[in-house]
């Protein structure tokens, strides 16, 4: 293990935990001058985030430990598996470990904890909430698996740095495959990190909401820790589509010259992905709860198909 | 892989995506629609394998395609429910996931299918065949899991769409003759596609076949 | 120059009837030009049986003794249904149950349909075979609907999709044949000519072969009305009228099977094994079964022998796909004597329908009494087509049974037990028909029936004696066979 390459790593893991909050301030601002507003601002996230730091924490008389330690969890979890994606080099210390069925595993991990979490108090919308994350994550999960098993067909390696090294050097080929997964992937994405038209980060509508009903007890601290949580996860998805479906200008092998340039790349990359999720979300409308099955299951077999047209063209 | 191949390999993908948007398809107006694009893939692919294989009698299977399935199918679909007045939805008669499930162990069987004689083809669009295949397949279920006269018929129209690209795909096309004979009995079916609408919902006052079970065996 | 006047006397028929065809004379001038093919098409005989198989205009028509024969039936067959059609027609005209366009529409697609079927008997290109039969389909989907019934309609409608999903696989069936040809004989419209195909068929890639023979049997199959596929088929020849009954159940059932053969032999030579002969043998066992089941639970009259035209098609098929030269002796004779038999019967029971006005057998009494030519022309049909001595279907039937006893030994009781369970359902349902009690009155007119006897004398003829041209010919179409 190299020296450059821990320093690499440990840049990563500080880069990819401050920028999370500013992609979601990016996301929101670029939704407000969609719909003619002005916004509050890039840095809102960061601001929301000191004021519940700053506040004290109230917890229900009933809750049990595991109700304290889940936003710990969520956040740590998140911070790993945003860690783990190559967003800026490929050759890192925590490389051999980036499995796509282990981020999968992660993600798994932090959706139980929070559906746990959410049923802790007892009250009704937690429960709700967590029985319709359930049912979300049970049907996107395929969906996902099915996207990463595509890329990895193509580049016959389950490791993600291994198919980004792949995809990134190949030369120019229109992989009709490639196509129809990145398609599965994006509605893949909406829908795990709560965005339209599955859910909307932006109502508390008791009716139609998914995430918000499960974090309605938290507060203070506990609450920034679950929302920063969520603000990497988005990050994480979009590093992940990156990686697979664009992973052009990444660095290799911790070659420190070309960094600066990754660097630049990555936030051009981030700033496009964040834009038109704010454009999709914009030009979209939500689904009844009742369609998501509908929605996700034409995700499944996007993916689906998107392995055999590869196995059958061979691209 | 050469870049024309990739071209036809990505029209492929996408003609298959439609099949699935057929089937997955509520509404007829979009239903029509999707049926014009399926045509305009046929189109633009046929066209790509003209010019990377020098096949110029495909050019001429091409233009007919648009003029046929792009323009004068579609349009005269969308004129006769616009006359017929038409229910705009389109009931399945399997919900639309199962649909999907099914159509999706289609997918698989005909890649089976048609891997051995894929391997056989000495084309450029020779992997195509099974996609060709499935999406023939795919039509035929549309067919048989709609309950309306006007989803049948472009479940029907599709699968014509499909053996046309299976011919286009596996064998640059049929000869000319037999193209022109195919083109003039698909024209002359949907004129009397057109004649049973209008006795069909004449008799029935609906064009929902469900009315049409009373020749059944005893 | 005799394949352009048979196929284009009916063109000519085609067009001139949509001009006038509802003038009072059009049912004569639709006679007069199936006799004017029906000549063309002896002419042509005559000179085959002269000369040998030929081929013109660059090899796109093949005649040999196989087509020429069905060329021959279907000549005939057309031209008696139009004799039969021409006082039929008047009398619905009369009853006020078809306006004078429908009539022209009828007698246009009359000349139409047996233009498309003699284009599918003479041409050499598979792919033409192909696009004739969808026409053949095509012209005969709005005979089935003439009379705008609710269930005719829904026959029509069926008949129209299945047939059409089936030509459709046929159609991938003849792409797949191409795609092989194409390898051997090189891209261009001589790699879908059958006389080309046959001199390589030792050549074709069996793979591919075996694939496309499945999807033009069941393609062609459906159109011939092979078990799992044959919905369409009693309904259409229900509802229709009468004597699109007949020669669909004489004619294009005969016509799509021989698409069928035609395909079987190439594939035959290609695979050198027996799997297209076993997958006939199967649909044809199968559909002999299904329907002969099927006979005793029918009402109407023109049900009962739709299903007995596919059990029949049935028995061809295994015929045919037994193969050795007995058997296809056997099959083509079968299949001549089914279309002039079941003909004949359609033309009885169309007037016998036409005189009860009703198609139900219930109501069906007494012919006999009231019309004893109706009543013995269709009793002595009925005895024909369940193979009753001294009729020709006993000798075919015979020769398939003993064959089957011989070299497939399994199939024969299958076989016999739905010979015998359509015999008890037929005969039961005729007998009470023909000989019933009935109080209606004599009918004072007896119909003149002609083309019903001259079919079945031909029918006992052929019965008591075949002629040696005729079985030698018979003899070469079935070694081209093979």
């Amino acid at each position: 293990m190299s020296y450059s390459g821990l320093l690499l790593q440990l840049f990563q893991d500080a880069l990819v935990v401050l920028i999370a909050p500013l992609l979601l301030g990016w996301v929101n601002q670029c939704r407000a001058w969609l719909q003619n507003r002005s916004g509050a601002g890039v840095l809102q996230p960061y601001r929301n985030l000191v004021k519940l730091f700053h506040k004290d924490a109230v917890l229900a008389n009933n809750a049990s430990p595991l109700f304290r330690f889940t936003p710990y969890i969520l956040f740590s979890g998140m911070w790993l598996a945003a860690a783990l994606v190559p967003v800026i080099a490929t050759d890192l210390p925590l490389s051999p470990a980036v499995d796509v069925i282990a981020l999968v595993g992660i993600f798994a991990l932090a959706r139980v904890f929070i559906s746990l979490a959410a049923m802790d108090i007892g009250t009704a919308f937690g429960t709700l909430g967590a029985r319709r994350e359930m049912l979300v994550g049970f049907l996107a999960e395929p969906a996902l698996l099915m996207v990463f098993f595509t890329a990895s067909a193509i580049s016959q390696s389950t490791s993600l740095v291994t198919i980004v090294e792949t995809l990134a050097h190949r030369q120019f080929v229109l992989y009709p495959s490639l196509a129809f997964a990145a398609v599965a992937f994006v509605m893949v994405m909406l829908a795990e990190n709560a965005r339209i038209p599955v859910d909307n980060p932006a109502t508390h509508l008791e009716l139609t909401m998914i995430h918000e009903a499960m974090i309605l007890e938290y507060s203070a601290r506990h609450l920034a820790l679950v929302e920063w949580a969520s603000a990497i996860k988005l990050l994480a998805y979009i590093t992940i589509g990156i990686a697979l479906f664009a992973p052009w200008g990444i660095a290799e092998a911790s070659n420190l010259e070309a960094l600066p340039l990754a660097l630049a790349a990555l936030f051009l990359k981030l700033a496009v992905a964040g834009a038109s999720l704010a454009l999709l979300e914009t030009l979209s409308a939500k689904l009844r709860i009742f369609r998501v099955p509908e929605y996700l299951g034409t995700a499944f077999l996007l993916a689906v198909l998107a392995m055999l047209v590869h196995f059958l063209l061979g691209a | 892989m050469a870049f024309s191949q990739q071209l036809i390999n990505l029209f492929a993908a996408l003609l298959l995506l439609i099949a699935f948007a057929m089937l997955s398809q509520r509404r007829i107006l979009s239903l029509i629609n999707l049926f014009a694009m399926q045509g305009l893939m046929l189109t633009t692919s046929t066209a790509i394998v003209a010019w990377s294989s020098h096949q110029h009698h495909l050019y001429y299977s091409a233009a007919l395609t648009l003029i046929i399935k792009v323009i004068a199918l579609p349009w005269l679909l969308h004129r006769l429910i616009r006359k017929l007045n038409v229910k705009w939805d389109v009931e399945p008669m399997i919900n639309i996931p199962s649909t999907m499930l099914i159509g999706l162990a289609l997918v698989v069987f005909s890649f089976n299918l048609a891997l051995p004689i894929s391997q056989l083809a000495g084309t450029i669009t020779r992997s195509t065949l099974g996609i060709a295949m499935a999406s023939v397949l795919l039509s035929f279920m549309m067919m048989i899991t709609r309950r309306k006269a006007v989803p049948q018929v472009i479940g029907f129209l599709a699968m014509e769409n499909g053996l046309f690209f299976a011919a286009t795909s596996s064998t640059y096309g049929m000869p000319m003759v037999v193209e022109l004979g195919i083109a003039l009995d698909v024209l002359v079916g949907s004129f009397i596609f057109g004649i049973f609408f209008f006795q069909i919902r004449e008799t029935f006052d609906s064009l929902d076949t469900r009315h049409m079970e009373k020749l059944k065996e005893d | 120059m005799e394949i352009l006047l048979i196929l284009g006397i009916p063109l000519l028929g085609g067009l001139l009837l949509a001009l006038f065809g509802c003038r009072k004379w059009a049912p004569e001038l639709n006679a007069a030009m199936s006799f004017g093919t029906f000549l063309a098409s002896l002419w042509l005989t005559a000179r085959i049986i002269a000369h040998g198989p030929i081929t013109a205009y660059q090899e796109q028509f093949f005649i040999d003794p196989f087509n020429v024969f069905l060329v021959t039936i279907t000549a005939f067959v057309a031209l008696t249904t139009a004799l039969f059609s021409s006082p039929y027609m008047h009398n619905e005209a009369a009853h006020g149950k078809l306006s004078p366009n429908r009539l022209r529409l009828y007698h246009s697609m009359y000349q139409m349909f047996t233009f498309t079927m003699l284009l599918a008997l003479t041409t050499n290109n598979m792919g033409i075979l192909w696009v004739a039969m969808e026409a053949a389909t095509l012209t005969t989907v709005l005979l089935v609907s003439l009379y705008r019934t609710p269930a005719s309609l829904e026959a029509a409608w069926k008949y129209f999709i299945l047939c059409g999903v089936g030509i459709a696989q046929a159609l991938f069936g003849t792409i797949l044949l191409y795609f092989a040809a194409e390898k051997v004989l090189g891209a261009g419209g001589n790699a879908l000519l059958w006389t080309h195909l046959d001199a390589v068929k030792t050549q074709l890639e069996p793979t591919v072969l075996s694939l496309a023979f499945v999807f033009l049997l069941v393609g062609y199959g459906t159109k011939t009305g092979l078990a799992p596929l044959h919905n369409w088929l009693p309904d259409a020849h229900a509802e229709g009228p009468t004597p699109i009954s007949a020669v669909l159940s004489g004619l294009l059932l005969n016509v799509a099977l021989y698409a069928v053969v035609r395909s079987k032999v190439l594939v035959d030579g290609a695979l050198g094994t027996h799997f297209a002969g076993n997958l006939m043998m199967g649909f044809g066992l199968l559909s002999l079964v299904v329907a002969a089941f099927s006979l005793s639970r029918q009402k109407d009259i023109k049900r009962l022998f739709a299903y007995s035209s596919i059990e029949h098609m049935g028995i061809i098929t295994f015929a045919f796909g037994m193969g050795g030269s007995v058997a296809t002796f056997a099959a083509l004779l079968h299949m001549t004597m089914h279309s002039l038999t079941k003909s004949a019967i359609f033309f009885a029971v169309g007037h016998a329908a036409q005189k009860s006005g009703t198609q139900m057998m219930e109501s069906i009494r007494g012919l006999i009494k009231t019309n004893p030519t109706i009543g013995w022309g269709l009793a002595l049909g009925t005895l024909a087509i369940l193979g009753m001595p001294p009729f020709g279907v006993f000798a075919s039937e015979f020769m398939i049974i003993t064959t089957a006893m011989h070299e497939h030994a399994w199939a024969t009781p299958f076989i016999l037990i739905a010979l015998g369970v359509a015999f008890a359902a037929i005969f039961s349902k005729v007998q009470t028909m023909v000989f019933g009690e009935t109080e209606l009155p004599r009918l004072p007119h007896p119909p003149a029936l002609v083309p019903v006897f001259a079919h079945l004398a031909l029918v006992l003829l052929l019965g008591l004696y075949i002629p040696p041209y005729l079985a030698n010919w018979y003899r070469q179409a079935a070694a081209l066979i093979g």
